[in-house]
């Protein structure tokens, strides 16, 4: 059931390198349709510059990078475009267009499309704005009147506006107090089942992982040094996954209510 | 992508199968309006692969508008997949029901004037409160020398003031060509071309030098101190100093104030010297007058009050910019975009600032007869 055909992305032998620092080097990493996908990793191991590989925000030094079973790397400009309409990203703090309001913002990527008039244009980002769980009212505020945790569901809002097959999520609840964070994890859970996305989700936050993982991917030594459940993830032995999962963090985390089985 | 059976007993039938999205809405649209007109048609999911939020919201903002019109519209055989879609949107269908702009009225308008009115004085109010705050603290410097930061005053007067110099001795320096030249030409035909010496010293002695370094000085150095306490305050370094008990205003704006006024009429006298260098090179070139004759010309026929009336407005050109820099830089949020907007406010404001004041000052001098 793990065919090629299933697969969203598929990264092999992937290098990146600033001058004569290395962050990836013979990377390889799998994502398969409909799953969420938790990617961690300690601080400087290259978990953005992975993201920013994928989207093409970053050009590798070396590697193979296929989307859809089409290779990113070298690929001519239009048929980018074409593919990159099927994804949506989720910047940390959102990124959202400041001298936009939230409505505007999430009708930016829907400007892209022939033949949408003004009035469903308008009516569809209102709605995404009230899928991310933000009011009404909100929509007409700019990103500066908003809070932190408002202003990433908004970016959320904007990255689905498209109703993409794969969201990448960039730390979605850093930076957001403990419930707020929870209450993303829950949105983030509703929508994967009400869109059937697949998400690729960079972050730090162990109860992220643990509310809406299917599998992980710890980076570590410049590669993907293990994937699998976060059941696997508690066999693997290497000293940075032990000390991130078996940590007392991770032991609260596992103990929470929203395990994997509380989906 | 679609069948239509428009002679089903039970109403017409629009089958949908395939993938139906956001590119689609215009023809599911007509598809739909198609069907309407009896009192009960269908739509059938059952064939549909991938369904996504526009359509889905097409279809249910669909249905209720044809319910409104007499038309049941059914969605029958929903696939599995697309269920839970469907629900969300239907969930969330009430949010997206666009709100009416709210008109501008002749009292918002006016509301919105007395605002920005009321706000400009509470401004020069606030402009004042630093002028005041900046009094105190000199004097209580003055007292303690001790507490003053010496080390940031030097370090400012650099800043603010050497690094200045070329600048403003160019500036200088090419007005006294522009003014010599242009004098040349409108004096020869008079046979009054040694009056030159006259309009090159007295303009820039008493207005040009002075007030064009100080509108360089404004934009140079109120963006720069904006923008280095806008940071400051952005980071919370201010706030940190306030915890530490250290005085922003202490460390902060008075060494910035200080150094400016010391070195701003420096300024004004290197601006004044090239001036007439650029002058007297100019008048040589263009109308063979010898810098020797310049120079018993212009300590003949210049007073030197012209002097002293440009130098006394650089102390208060000095307070002004460094007020107006130091105040916005206080008023950055934390946002870099309020950081922006304060930077680019405060060099708007104080070149304003300096131009009116020199405006106030000619009329003062103009009448106490200097």
């Amino acid at each position: 059931m793990t065919g090629a055909a299933d697969m969203v992305i598929r990264i092999r032998g992937l290098e990146n390198r600033f001058g004569p620092h290395v962050v990836h080097e013979g990377l390889d990493l799998d994502m398969r349709r409909g799953e969420v996908l938790g990617v961690v990793g300690g601080s400087g191991t290259g978990k953005s510059v992975l993201l920013r590989s994928i989207v093409g925000l970053r050009r590798p030094s070396a590697g193979r990078i296929e989307v859809f079973g089409e290779d990113m790397t070298g690929i001519d400009e239009t048929r980018h475009a074409g593919i990159a309409a099927r994804w949506g990203v989720m910047f940390q703090d959102g990124a959202l267009f400041s001298s936009l309001t939230l409505r505007e913002n999430v009708e930016v990527p829907l400007r892209a499309i022939d033949g949408l008039d003004p009035k469903t244009r308008r009516a569809l980002a209102d709605l995404k704005i009230a899928m991310v769980g933000l009011p009404p009212d909100a929509a007409d505020t700019y990103p500066a009147e908003l809070s932190g945790g408002m202003r990433k569901r908004a970016g959320l809002a904007r990255a689905l506006a498209l109703d993409p097959e794969i969201v990448f999520l960039d730390e979605p609840t850093a930076g957001l107090d403990p419930i707020g964070a929870s209450a993303f994890d829950r949105l983030m859970r509703d929508l994967v089942q009400a869109l059937g996305l697949s998400v690729f989700l960079v972050t730090h936050d162990l109860d992220t992982l643990y509310a809406l993982c299917d599998r992980v991917a710890v980076l570590a030594e410049r590669r993907v040094l293990a994937t699998g459940t976060l059941d696997d993830m508690l066999a693997v032995e290497h000293p940075w996954v032990r000390d991130y999962f078996h940590g007392p963090r991770g032991r609260a985390a596992r103990r929470a209510p929203s395990g994997p089985g509380g989906r | 992508m679609a069948t239509v059976e428009p002679e089903h007993p039970q109403g017409p039938v629009l089958a949908l199968d395939g993938q139906i999205g956001l590119t689609d809405l215009d023809r599911l649209r007509r598809l739909l309006a198609g069907i309407g007109g009896a009192p009960r048609a269908t739509v059938s999911l059952a064939g549909l692969q991938r369904l996504d939020c526009a359509a889905a919201w097409l279809l249910l903002a669909e249905q209720e508008r044809l319910r409104q019109a007499g038309t049941e519209l059914v969605i029958a055989s929903v696939p599995p997949h697309a269920l839970p879609l469907i629900e969300a949107v239907r969930a969330n269908l009430d949010g997206a029901e666009a709100k009416p702009h709210r008109p501008l009225s002749p009292a918002m308008l006016l509301d919105r004037i007395g605002r920005r009115v009321a706000d400009a004085g509470a401004f020069l109010r606030d402009l004042l409160q630093y002028l005041g705050l900046f009094a105190a603290r000199l004097s209580n410097a003055l007292r303690r020398p001790r507490s003053f930061h010496l080390t940031a005053l030097v370090h400012h007067c650099e800043e603010v003031g050497l690094r200045a110099v070329p600048i403003v001795a160019l500036m200088a320096f090419l007005i006294g060509v522009v003014l010599a030249f242009q004098g040349a030409t409108q004096l020869r035909p008079f046979g009054a071309e040694i009056f030159v010496v006259e309009l090159i010293a007295i303009s820039i002695l008493r207005e040009l030098g002075i007030l064009l370094t100080a509108i360089i000085v404004a934009g140079r150095t109120a963006s720069a101190f904006t923008a280095a306490i806008g940071s400051m305050k952005m980071r919370e370094e201010i706030d940190a100093m306030r915890t530490l008990r250290i005085d922003p205003a202490d460390a902060l704006v008075l060494p910035r104030l200080v150094a400016l006024v010391i070195t701003l009429p420096i300024l004004g006298l290197v601006a004044d010297v090239s001036g007439l260098i650029g002058g007297a090179l100019m008048s040589w070139a263009e109308l063979g007058i010898s810098p020797a004759m310049f120079r018993t010309r212009l300590i003949e026929g210049t007073d030197p009050i012209h002097v002293v009336v440009g130098l006394v407005k650089a102390p208060v050109f000095a307070l002004i910019i460094g007020i107006v820099g130091c105040r916005a830089g206080m008023q950055v949020g934390n946002s870099a975009e309020s950081l922006g907007r304060m930077t680019s406010s405060a060099v708007v404001t104080a070149i304003f600032a300096v131009i009116v004041t020199d405006a106030l000052f000619s009329i003062l001098f103009a009448q106490v007869g200097l």
